[in-house]
């Protein structure tokens, strides 16, 4: 049963096939097995998880019919949850409890879900191998040397191990996508501002998005109908209509006109990703969808623009961690400067010191206009490159990464890293909704198939995702090793 | 050399808004510490700002109210620096785009002229902690009760060329903020604070000096000393030869000096950038023209038509709308007693005097207008004398009974009967024999005399326009 997807298991909990909790302790038995392997989970909530199951079974003896009911998830440990640790991957909040819960998780505990624990990720989601985090790489189940992907690789690798039936993510270059790509599953970041960002820790706020690791795009499309939605806790969440992201799964997609862009087909793709999109793309055609080539000639400057604006957002929305009201605070500080600069030498990892520093000196005076001001321009050239795509067609599609995932350690350059997020990273500086899902395998490793659709056009990508799923079944193939597969 | 001062004025206003400019959190004064601090205030993990309409329309009241240009569209910025009471390591601001850009205020200066002061712009942001240093011996305490509480922060122009005009300015500028009731102006609880740009320069030269910026000055008075200090200062270093440092000073009220702050203290680069958590502010006309239409009577249209309604002078209008309390206070007693003039000459004088004696604002006055009024209407039918009436005024202040009741219990009734005036007169003639004489024989100003020996023999009730008549009639 834990090998099932969200849907499934909602039909089975209805049907009684089986209880919350039977479903609960046995992914929590899975966990208790595997996890020393994968790393996937930083906190596993088995108390509070089996009574969140027993009420799920309770309110469903009273009629409540929920869709996500007695359904257990996994959050990414960048949402605060009531009274569990929220450490975002850091040390610097390596014993924070948070007093309050973000809204997405809110939101899925009154649609009855059940949260089996926070997962791993790369240190204040500044990351795209999950090697940043405090508490140790998360491993790729496809193959245990190999890393899931980041910042949300705890929450793929989890999905991927079938340790959760669904996880949540955040996306602020890639985060989502990139290990749902790695880890063989599906992952769907929305557009900006259709979830709220409220508890959840922010990175780059202008970026930053949360959204769903799921093993289907049907999944993500229940996972949508709960947490999207306007918040008025976040000033940048957006009030649209209120769309059920169910109900156009299955509209045909006959005319559906796609769109390549050549930069996505250009030197840096491996062989062996793109023979697999440009076989994927022939399933569209047979659903009677056109495929034509698109330019988004200023994609090649997104990277540096993104590494830009989010270390500068970064900068500012770290300086909260200063020791003086949570987290971690060093020993014996002399004076107060010697306490902020050794807690934060102390408390974050080279990578989040790394990005706080360059994102300094772009706002720096005298530079803030060759750079941050620069990079915004460029993030409304990379917006205006997709505005003219989406005249000409529905979606674009295209490789979520350049290659499968890598082994640990093997990228150990910063820049060839920042490199790896090339074809998700204008999505976010264009504030748009993408998905990455399975779409073939290379030497045993997936490949993720990243399909971008115009502003809200969620239901849209949601449908496109799953009339590919319905036609093919690389979303099903599973990891062989953790006993799966046998 | 003769010198010219150069002022410019950066007033923080607080809003006097329920809650926090982004938070839901009371903004009430003298809290026991983190009473009123949230988790926003408190810059939890995940945590966002969500503007406080209330403190974007007393922004929007107060450009109305001077003129201003309000921005259609204004950006909070994040300004950056590291400081314990400043919970999220950056202050939200408004740097490029305020919500209030461009006005003026006229203010009156001592000789009588009126003198426009340009107002530069104004906005919003949050105000910071407090860090609490004596109560902790060896650490620091953190208050955030303050945190968050939105100000307004106002920015003239270099307009200013004394100490006593800065003070006239911030004086007017009190006085608006209070009549469109956006703050409570009090200085003393930091509600109103004020940093001054001072700088010299020789009289006829137009580039300016260096200037000092001094910070947190809390009363109009240590204002006026401070820059006056400053200004003698600044002719000091240059006329022995130096140059003024471009330089953050802070005022000591207890020596009466300005001292330059530590370099390291003020040597920041902020590196403001637009907040992303805020969308930029959107207002439409409308939004405007509502607000322009809540605008209550401000200042200088009040002082006005005290002028031509109730025939005062400049002086007595000017002082009687110094704050609308007190102009309230007046239009009460002008209107219950009926004249106008008597009305601004008591609550100028004498319930002006009590207050300044008490140090009370109007609404401690334990004379209410209402009262105020009968009195002075028992002096226009003649109850009382003008002087009298003092007597009662001062018996008022203790004693909350009616004035009439105050009047008949203290037997202060003026005499208007004529047959007991009568008598009183013949008695002072018949006891003045070579007074009378003198009078007769053509010295006049003995008049005064019998006029007062009658007056004291009434105790001072006699009514005086009788009493004169009956004595020169008398007398003739």
């Amino acid at each position: 049963m834990i090998d099932k997807t969200v849907a499934e298991l909602s039909v089975a909990l209805a049907a009684g096939d089986i209880s919350s909790v039977e479903l609960t302790q046995a992914y929590l038995d899975r966990i208790a097995r595997y996890n020393d392997d994968l790393n996937a989970f930083i906190t596993v909530c088995e108390e509070s998880a089996l009574d969140q199951a027993k009420a799920a079974d309770l309110a469903r003896a009273n009629g409540d019919t929920s869709p996500l009911l007695g359904i257990p998830l996994a959050h990414k440990d960048i949402f605060c949850t009531k009274g569990i640790t929220t450490t975002c991957g850091s040390r610097m909040l390596q014993n924070f409890v948070s007093p309050y819960d973000a809204t997405v998780v809110e939101r899925f505990s009154a649609a009855g879900t059940v949260m089996l624990g926070k997962t791993n990720m790369d240190e204040f989601a500044m990351g795209s191998s999950n090697e940043t985090s405090f508490f140790g790489p998360v491993r790729n189940p496809w193959d245990l040397s190999r890393v899931p992907g980041g910042s949300s690789g705890g929450s793929a690798a989890a999905v991927a191990a079938d340790l959760c039936a669904m996880a949540t993510g955040t996306d602020t270059g890639g985060s989502i996508r990139q290990p749902a790509a790695f880890c063989g599953i599906t992952g769907f970041k929305p557009s900006y501002g259709r979830v709220s960002r409220w508890g959840m820790i922010a990175f780059a706020s202008s970026l930053d998005q949360a959204g769903s690791l799921s093993k289907s795009a049907e999944d993500a499309a229940l996972m949508m109908n709960v947490m999207a939605g306007l918040d008025s806790k976040d000033s940048t969440s957006v009030d649209t209509e209120a769309v059920d992201y169910s109900a156009t799964l299955n509209d045909s997609l006959e005319g559906l006109r796609i769109g390549i862009p050549k930069q996505h087909f250009a030197e840096g793709l491996s062989a062996e990703v793109e023979s697999a999109i440009r076989t994927a793309l022939l399933e569209y055609e047979k659903l009677g969808a056109k495929v034509k080539e698109i330019s988004l000639p200023n994609n090649h400057l997104s990277v540096s623009a993104y590494y830009v604006v989010a270390p500068a957002e970064a900068s500012a929305n770290l300086s909260r961690y200063d020791g003086v009201r949570y987290g971690y605070r060093c020993e014996n500080p002399v004076d107060l400067e010697d306490m902020y600069k050794r807690t934060r030498s102390e408390g974050f990892g080279d990578e989040v010191k790394r990005r706080i520093m360059v994102g300094t000196y772009a706002l720096s005076a005298g530079f803030y206009d060759a750079y941050y001001r620069k990079a915004q321009k460029i993030r409304r050239l990379v917006k205006n490159d997709f505005t003219n795509a989406f005249k000409e067609v529905d979606v674009v599609i295209g490789p979520t990464s350049p290659h499968t995932a890598f082994e640990l350690g093997a990228n150990s350059d910063p820049v060839a890293m920042y490199l790896e997020d090339i074809y998700t990273i204008a999505v976010n500086l264009a504030g748009l909704p993408a998905i990455s899902i399975p779409a073939g395998s290379a030497n045993g490793l997936p490949i993720g198939m990243h399909i971008v659709a115009g502003d809200f056009e969620e239901a849209k990508l949601l449908n496109v995702a799953h009339q590919f799923q319905r036609q093919t079944d690389w979303h099903l193939s599973k990891p062989t090793t953790l006993g799966m597969g046998a | 050399m003769e010198w010219e001062t150069v002022i410019g004025l950066e007033v923080h206003v607080q809003l006097s808004t329920h809650s926090k400019l982004f938070s839901g959190s009371a903004t009430k004064f003298g809290a026991a510490p983190n009473t009123q601090a949230n988790i926003y205030d408190l810059a939890l993990p995940g945590t966002l700002p969500v503007l406080n309409k209330a403190a974007l329309a007393m922004a929007v009241r107060f450009g109305v109210a001077i003129g201003a240009e309000i921005s259609k569209r204004s950006v909070f910025d994040r300004k950056n620096y590291f400081y314990p009471d400043l919970p999220k390591g950056y202050q939200v601001s408004q740097l490029d785009y305020p919500i209030v850009g461009k006005g003026s205020l006229t203010v009156a200066l001592e000789d009588g002229t009126e003198k426009v002061i340009g107002i530069t712009r104004a906005h919003m942001e949050e105000d910071a902690g407090k860090s609490l240093h004596q109560e902790f011996p060896g650490m620091s305490g953190i208050d955030l009760n303050r945190a968050g509480t939105p100000l307004l922060e106002i920015v003239s122009e270099p307009d200013i060329r004394s100490a006593k005009e800065a003070v006239a300015y911030l004086k007017k500028l009190h006085a608006i903020i209070r009549y469109l009731d956006i703050s409570d102006g009090n200085m003393a609880q930091g509600s109103m604070r004020c940093d001054a740009n001072v700088s010299i320069r020789p009289v006829g030269t137009t580039e300016f000096g260096n200037r000092a910026e001094i910070k947190n000055i809390n009363s109009f008075r240590f204002v006026e000393k401070a820059i006056n200090y400053e200004i003698q200062r600044q002719q000091g270093v240059i006329e022995d030869g130096g140059r003024v440092v471009q330089e953050t000073r802070l005022y000591d009220a207890d020596k009466n000096e300005t001292r330059s702050m530590r370099s390291k203290e003020v040597a920041n680069d902020y590196r403001y950038f637009p907040e992303p958590d805020l969308l930029p502010i959107v207002i439409d006309d409308a939004f405007i023209d509502s607000i322009r239409a809540e605008l209550p009577e401000l200042p200088d249209a009040k002082k006005a038509r005290f002028c031509r309604e109730y025939g005062l002078s400049e002086y007595d209008a000017g002082v009687l709308v110094s704050t609308r309390e007190m102009a309230d206070y007046y239009e009460v007693v002008a209107k219950q007693s009926g004249d106008t003039k008597l009305a601004a000459n008591w609550v100028t004088v004498e319930l002006q005097g009590l207050l300044n004696k008490n140090n009370w604002e109007i609404n401690d006055s334990p004379i209410q207008a209402d009262r105020l009024a009968t009195l002075i209407s028992r002096i226009q039918d003649n109850t009382i004398s003008g002087k009298l009436a003092k007597t009662v005024f001062e018996t008022m202040i203790e004693d909350s009974a009616g004035v009439d009741a105050i009047i008949k219990e203290k037997g202060l009734q003026q005499v208007t009967d004529a047959g007991a005036i009568e008598k009183l007169v013949d008695e002072v003639i018949a006891n003045n024999q070579a007074q009378v004489a003198q009078y007769r024989a053509g010295k006049e100003k003995v008049f005064g005399f019998f006029v007062g020996q009658a007056m004291k023999a009434s105790k001072g009730k006699a009514n005086p326009a009788q009493l004169n008549q009956l004595l020169k009639e008398k007398l003739k």
